[in-house]
């Protein structure tokens, strides 16, 4: 019989990383508000928090705190999104910035603005998460054809290539229309600097939505996990619940690409990173991703904004580079078999 | 060495039909082989001519001719002589290279997804041009080096990263789009931060373009063609041979080390030369090859055609996109959208088949 | 017949890594016959296999060939005496079967030569012999398991070398497959003396087929000879750590291994006596 303490101790050592995580988010987001191309006293930072806005400094520190919340919400959802898509694919590679979805997304708006007026914020969501869902199922569809079924090499290079058909076309639909070519080029390479409470309040609804349906499924996750035949066994509805699950990440992909642009290798690194502190249970994995991507593409976006002052680096920028090396890393860790 | 041994089949079947037959096939094999070369040549010298005739203003056959000789043709000296001549002149060398250095990848990886712009060296090189052109304002020798520089470092990064008792092309091909994809954000961080956000500019180190090319652009590139694909074009047999496997072809006494090195070298050349030229025009390297290899059919030495391809490509892509459309669209944005359908179906008929990726 | 000539390991060290796998190893293979190389999995039979035609660089000792080492013979002059066929070569996806036969003519060529008259010649009868010639524009994708073990047969004889080494001839081939290239690599060796060295999983094909069989066992030579020298219930001990029976082959009069495990078996006390 294994001691009880024993086996009651890795849920002390989670609650422990999880308090972590939280701090470890809280002081991310101080910073965010706190350090920018404008170097502003900690006194203007407090100020700010509290809503003034009375000088320069504190208006700075002000408009700082949009993009903040708008940083935690678009990285938990892509964090939280990544993990779904790991666990209904059991892919380690899953990510929708690898999937393709975030290119789906970004082709989808950019044809619904050039062709069909498209203006309305409510509809650049609808629009953009219509077209992660089609990509979604499209590069899966590919990827899992043949024997197999969907091996890591065979999705990423379906994501691949699907990400390379939609940028050149996504390219060909904008090069004409030079009035949209300058906002589209800060949107697609993934920022977060222009947001506003009133565009975060757009995507919030669609946000808790997604938020609700990744979290619920984390028990299914789990079974499914144990592959196809056992979780049926365990009186899973495969199918019911990897559909659930999957539209509950796109939803997030979706709404996050469709304000904040497409951001690669969030969705990847962190359910990762949350898996070697906590383990593979999904019940834990998932709250955790959601805040620790939280954390990462807040602390992305301020190491954008410190590292080339008074210049920004794009979020999108940064986290590829942190991510691209972290991608490499899991291959490299892969059995040649699994891929 | 000693004489070679007599290998007639065992005694009493003095003649054997099989010889005439086995020569039938070969000869009807190598016909075709010649027929699809002198067919590519011969479209690729009317894709030639074609954009150096037609365009704004269309120029009669033979003043553009004169022009090509040397004359001075009013009006068409300016358009043909400047604009058209370079632009079209780097089609044909960065297509052929391109088309060149990828089937040579793609046939040393025995993979058709293993070519230079898929696992991250052509994005190697643009990034280097673009910051030594961007950001240092280098000049053009400057950036033919770095970028073969940063070409090479990056062949050599993936091949490094990849070993792992052993190389193996799923798994070089993996870190490859890695690296691609960490290479493609830093030129969209130098783009971002060039003095004025220039589009046409960006699109260049993106996805290639030809627009404003040079005699200055020109002439490297086309020097390193005449150097580099001799060399490639004497490892030929090397390369059918490794196509069976490091082993056989070793047991054929290929020293595959050697081979190996040589071919990656000159192949990286190819690419950093026509990269710091024209960009990587998207999808050029990795198409020439398996489009050769549907017209030349299979167990013959694909180099020549996929050069001659890929020369095509990027005559055909640059026309279409410049006068074709209504806007004009840099030439690896239409390769781009020709490519990318055509890596998807790639892969859906790999998967098919079951095959090996 | 043809030229013999003399392949030898003399103190042959062998590793990957830090890992040694042959350690200080004699051997000499007899020319002009079949030989079997047998052993149990890792014990080094491939990897000797590999070291005999140049492919992995001895940590010490050496292979010799006609008095010269093998490692400093230069890759073609060395391709044309002596063959390889590894485990799983490649086909190059619809390759027709003459094409790659004619992949063997590699070592005859060089840069600048065109295609000969004897290149075709060699290529025809590789596929004659190997009883291929009908095959000769199928694409070697579509053939059967022993049709493609034929072909590349094929392309190793198109190589026309005196010495032939295969790495497991007969993996992935069903029972009668396994006969019919045992067979092909015999009349090899009756109708042009081709010294045939292989690696072989199966202790009883080998000792049907093969004039001379070398064990191994824990990267050291354990035993060399006739098969009715090494195959003895001894050996089969030693070197795959298992009891066994050998008696005669009623087909072949060779030595034929019956296993003994701990089920199945008729008398214990004969079993246990055989084990003894």
């Amino acid at each position: 019989m294994p001691d009880a303490a024993v086996v009651r101790r890795p849920a002390r050592v989670r609650t422990l990383w999880l308090l972590v995580a939280v701090a470890v988010l809280a002081a991310v987001m101080i910073a965010s508000v706190a350090f920018g191309s404008r170097s502003v006293a900690w006194s203007d930072v407090w100020a700010a928090l509290g809503g003034a806005d009375g000088t320069l400094e504190q208006a700075a520190a002000a408009k700082r705190i949009p993009r903040t919340v708008l940083a935690v919400l678009v990285g938990g959802a892509l964090g939280l999104a990544g993990a779904v898509m790991q666990g209904v694919t059991r892919n380690p590679l899953a990510d929708p910035g690898v999937l393709g979805v975030n290119m789906g997304a970004s082709l989808a708006v950019v044809v619904a603005v050039a062709f069909f007026g498209l203006t309305s914020a409510t509809g650049y969501i609808w629009t953009a998460m219509l077209g992660a869902a089609v990509s979604a199922v499209f590069v899966h569809t590919v990827g899992s054809l043949g024997r197999g079924g969907a091996t890591p090499l065979k999705l990423a290079l379906a994501g691949a290539a699907t990400s390379a058909a939609f940028a050149s076309l996504v390219t060909a639909v904008i090069l004409p229309r030079n009035d949209v070519t300058g906002s589209f080029k800060l949107w697609q390479i993934g920022g977060v600097g222009g947001a506003s409470f009133d565009r975060i309040g757009q995507v919030l609804p669609f946000l808790a939505v997604g938020f609700v349906i990744c979290l619920l499924s984390a028990r299914a996750l789990n079974s499914l996990a144990l592959g196809d035949e056992l979780a049926a066994g365990l009186g899973e509805r495969v199918a019911v619940v990897r559909a659930t699950a999957a539209l509950g990440s796109v939803i997030l992909c979706g709404a996050s690409t469709a304000i904040a642009g497409p951001i690669g290798f969030v969705g990847l690194v962190v359910p990762h990173a949350c898996r070697l502190l906590i383990g593979v249970d999904h019940r834990w994995l998932l709250p955790f991703s959601a805040l620790l991507g939280g954390s990462l593409l807040t602390a992305a976006d301020v190491i954008g904004r410190v590292v080339a002052r008074p210049a920004e680096v794009d979020v999108g920028i940064v986290t590829a580079l942190i991510g691209a090396p972290f991608f490499i890393y899991i291959v490299r860790r892969q059995k040649v078999r699994a891929l | 060495m000693s004489a070679p041994v007599v290998t007639r089949p065992p005694a009493g079947e003095a003649a054997s039909p099989t010889v005439p037959a086995v020569r039938r096939g070969r000869v009807r094999r190598a016909s075709r082989r010649r027929l699809v070369v002198l067919t590519l040549a011969v479209l690729v010298a009317a894709g030639f001519v074609v954009s150096l005739m037609f365009g704004q203003t269309t120029y009669p056959f033979d003043d553009v001719v004169r022009v090509v000789f040397g004359e001075r043709v009013p009006g068409a000296s300016f358009t043909v002589g400047r604009l058209r001549l370079p632009r079209a002149v780097l089609a044909v060398v960065a297509g052929f290279s391109f088309g060149l250095a990828g089937v040579t990848f793609q046939t040393m990886l025995r993979n058709p997804l293993a070519s230079p712009d898929v696992i991250g060296i052509s994005s190697g090189a643009s990034a280097a041009a673009a910051i030594a052109i961007v950001t240092l304002s280098l000049g053009e020798t400057a950036v033919s080096v770095l970028a073969i520089a940063a070409g090479l470092g990056v062949a050599l990064l993936v091949y490094g990263l990849a070993f792992k008792d052993g190389v193996v092309g799923t798994r070089l091909i993996l870190i490859g789009i890695g690296i691609a994809a960490m290479l493609d954000s830093v030129i969209q961080y130098v783009m971002s931060q060039a003095a004025e956000w220039d589009f046409q500019e960006a699109m260049r180190w993106l996805t290639g373009s030809l627009n404003g090319t040079t005699w200055e652009q020109v002439l490297p590139a086309a020097v390193a063609l005449a150097v580099l694909s001799p060399v490639l074009l004497t490892q030929s047999r090397n390369l059918s041979a490794l196509q069976l496997g490091e082993d056989t072809a070793a047991a054929l006494g290929v020293r595959v080390e050697r081979t190996r090195i040589t071919v990656i070298v000159a192949a990286v050349g190819l690419i950093a030369f026509a990269t710091s030229a024209c960009g990587p025009i998207a999808f050029v390297a990795f198409l020439s090859g398996p489009i050769a290899a549907r017209i030349v059919g299979p167990g013959t030495s694909l180099l020549v055609p996929a050069g001659l391809v890929g020369s095509l490509l990027v005559l055909v892509a640059d026309f279409t996109g410049q006068y074709a459309l209504g806007t004009r669209f840099p030439v690896g944005v239409v390769t781009g959208v020709l490519g990318a359908p055509y890596l998807v179906y790639l892969i859906i008929r790999t998967n098919r088949a079951g095959g090996s990726l | 017949m043809t030229t013999t000539h003399s392949l030898a390991a003399e103190h042959l060290t062998l590793g990957y890594g830090d890992r040694t796998v042959i350690d200080s190893l004699d051997l000499a293979v007899p020319p002009g016959r079949v030989t079997a190389i047998v052993g149990a999995n890792a014990c080094g039979k491939s990897t000797l296999l590999r070291s005999m035609s140049r492919l992995l660089a001895p940590r010490a000792g050496r292979v010799v060939l006609d008095g010269k080492e093998v490692h400093r013979l230069p890759a073609k002059e060395l391709a044309r005496t002596l063959g390889l066929l590894p485990q799983a070569p490649i086909a190059p996806e619809g390759i027709t079967v003459a094409d790659l036969v004619g992949r063997g003519r590699h070592p005859h060529q060089s840069v600048f030569t065109r295609w000969k008259d004897e290149d075709d010649e060699a290529v025809a009868a590789a596929l004659d012999a190997t009883d291929t010639a009908a095959l000769a524009d199928r694409a070697v994708d579509e053939l059967s398991g022993g049709q493609r073990q034929r072909v590349w047969i094929a392309m190793a004889l198109a190589q026309q070398t005196d010495l032939l080494l295969l790495d497991e001839p007969t993996t992935y081939l069903d029972a009668s497959h396994q006969v019919e290239v045992l067979d092909l690599l015999t009349d090899l060796n009756r109708s042009r003396g081709t010294t045939v060295v292989m690696v072989l999983h199966d202790l009883n094909l080998a000792a049907r087929y093969a004039d001379h069989l070398i064990a191994l066992a824990g990267g050291r030579l354990h035993a060399a000879g006739t098969p009715d020298e090494v195959l003895t219930e001894d050996t089969v001990r030693t070197v795959f750590g298992l009891d066994s029976r050998v008696i005669e082959d009623p087909v072949s009069g060779k030595p034929l291994m019956l296993p003994i495990g701990r089920h199945h078996v008729r008398r214990p006390d004969d079993a246990r006596s055989a084990a003894g």
